[in-house]
């Protein structure tokens, strides 16, 4: 065993202190009770008073928050709307994500280059501006509309609605569903595909019994990568969505801002983090086991 | 022999693009608008440009936000090398598991969370919110990035050349600085560059731990927005993208510059 130098520790000390501790405080404050005070919750552990303040700090927990996250039903619609929103878009970026991806990767190596650059290239753009830019199509008196106005059609109403969730959360995410799928796609085994084609299965066949199962990979590292940050978006539901789109990155953010309830945001978060912390961990194991193999 | 793109290839692939860009390119034509009304062309003009040099809050927040972008990039690049650099040492350590798993787990957890427990830590420790405290989360947030990206490099660099310094008389450190920096210096320009507009983007977090006098532009225009669709923030936007355009185009030609650095 060696052992890491100061130097190389300072970043995960860092962490430590920011990351990983603050979510004991969360867990903590989520068995605090709502107060009337700033910060707005009670009680509040006092150093001062040594080891009596701590017990009467440990006395005044209970459960209570999360029985309330029990008994109102907008938690449980949010959280089952939340699941529902990044699970169906997360299926449809794999629809679409899918042929851009296999597209990509069936150019040759100058344009495969350009194309990944293209594709990456919106992501470096602001997240806040390219949903916004979304606002000015999609309402009532947007350029959608206008278009569709044009051709003579009806005007669609788009914007305040869940099909404009959708939109934002497939437009926002599809950068992260190709590239994972891509990179699978573009190293596969030409000569396995002409075996397949020599042994007499059509393109088809070809397609579904060799290239798609062996892009399972990035099927999987794609989904989880879209699905872990969509079920905690705020921004798309909030700009895109109308008040009925629930989600629970919007419902923090509510009880945390508007109705300053800091307790009842903690209690949300620590149930979003259980719910993700599965996915989360089968993520990380999987890159790192891509770390390990030095793909 | 590998095939060439069917027409089927072809479509999927323009049409996804067109799906990314055409919104981006909507919201910069627009910004040159004469008109207020998005379905009206007024011809061309740059009054909202005009009118957003006069735009004091606007200007203080696009300060406030370039100021914590660039410390807590900078200070997210140093971090996320040096944790890259432990990452990829040969020979395992103890904790390199539960190490690389709190580099990977930031990148996916959602920004509330994030924002929510940092806000926290902060208020428990007294400690005043405002420009600082928006760039220590920042730190936290995009120094996984970095790390992640400077690994990347890492991962297909030639530890024997390290080796080689230390054996002609380097002390690891020397060898770091002389041979394994220099080496990977495209990576972690690209990473000081992602860590900056990632700062520079971010909304939720800067919410949760920001304070009074310290408003960043994407909570200036998330707040503007929410009141509706604002040709000035079409000018800041374009601005926005001119600028990270302007920074992707330099990082490529440096490594363009330098191909027996970035090869491989």
């Amino acid at each position: 065993m060696k052992r890491p130098g100061l130097a190389a520790l300072a970043p995960f000390l860092w962490l430590g202190v920011f990351f990983l501790f603050p979510f004991l405080l969360v867990a903590k404050l989520s068995l605090s009770d709502t107060a009337l005070a700033m910060p707005p919750y009670a009680p509040r552990l006092d150093w001062a008073r040594g080891a009596a303040g701590v017990a009467a700090f440990v006395r005044g927990l209970d459960f209570e928050t999360y029985a309330r996250l029990g008994s109102d039903r907008i938690y449980l619609v949010s959280y089952l709307s939340s699941l529902k929103f990044a699970g169906i878009a997360t299926a449809i970026l794999l629809l679409i994500g899918y042929p851009i991806a296999y597209g990509m990767s069936r150019h040759g190596p100058a344009a495969r280059q350009a194309l990944l650059m293209a594709v990456i290239l919106p992501f470096w753009t602001s997240f806040l501006i390219r949903i916004y830019a979304w606002i000015a199509i999609l309402k009532p008196a947007g350029l959608l509309n206008a278009a569709l106005g044009a051709m003579g059609l009806p005007a669609l109403e788009i914007l305040n609605t869940d099909a404009a969730v959708y939109l934002g959360l497939v437009y926002a995410y599809l950068p992260f569903m190709v590239l994972p799928l891509y990179a699978v796609l573009h190293r596969q085994d030409e000569t396995l595909l002409e075996a397949a084609a020599d042994l007499g299965a059509t393109p088809l066949q070809v397609f579904w019994r060799v290239t798609f199962p062996l892009s399972l990979p990035g099927v999987a590292a794609g989904a989880l990568l879209c699905f872990i940050p969509m079920v905690g978006e705020f921004v798309i539901p909030d700009l895109l969505g109308g008040s009925g789109a629930l989600m629970l990155g919007r419902t923090i953010w509510t009880e945390f801002f508007a109705n300053r309830d800091w307790p009842a945001a903690s209690a949300v978060a620590i149930v979003m983090l259980a719910t993700l912390i599965a996915p989360i961990l089968v993520y990380q194991r999987r890159q790192s086991r891509l770390l390990e193999t030095g793909g | 022999m590998r095939r060439g793109p069917s027409l089927f290839n072809r479509v999927s692939v323009i049409a996804g693009l067109a799906f990314l860009y055409a919104p981006i390119v909507l919201l910069v034509v627009y910004s040159f608008n004469a008109s207020r009304l998005v379905t009206v062309w007024g011809g061309f003009s740059t009054r909202w440009y005009a009118a957003l040099f006069h735009d004091s809050q606007m200007l203080g927040a696009a300060w406030t936000t370039l100021r914590i972008g660039v410390l807590s990039a900078s200070l997210a690049t140093v971090l996320g090398t040096l944790a890259a650099v432990a990452l990829t040492r040969p020979g395992r350590f103890r904790g390199r598991l539960a190490f690389s798993g709190m580099i990977y787990a930031p990148l996916v957890l959602p920004e509330v969370i994030l924002g929510l427990s940092l806000l926290l830590l902060f208020v428990a420790f007294g400690l005043p919110r405002g420009f600082w405290t928006v760039a220590v989360s920042h730190t936290t947030m995009t120094l996984c990035y970095a790390a992640v990206i400077v690994q990347a490099r890492l991962a297909s660099f030639d530890r024997a050349l390290e080796e080689a310094a230390q054996d002609l008389g380097c002390t690891p450190m020397q060898a770091f600085l002389k041979i394994t920096l220099p080496n990977i210096a495209p990576a972690v320009a690209a990473a000081w560059m992602l860590a900056f507009t990632l700062s520079l983007d971010d909304l939720v977090i800067a919410s949760f731990t920001s304070g009074p006098g310290a408003t960043t532009l994407p909570m200036r225009i998330y707040s503007q927005v929410r009141l509706g669709v604002n040709p000035e923030i079409n000018a800041v936007s374009t601005l926005l993208i001119g600028l990270v355009a302007a920074g992707v185009a330099a990082a490529y030609a440096v490594q363009r510059r330098r191909p027996g650095l970035s090869a491989g």
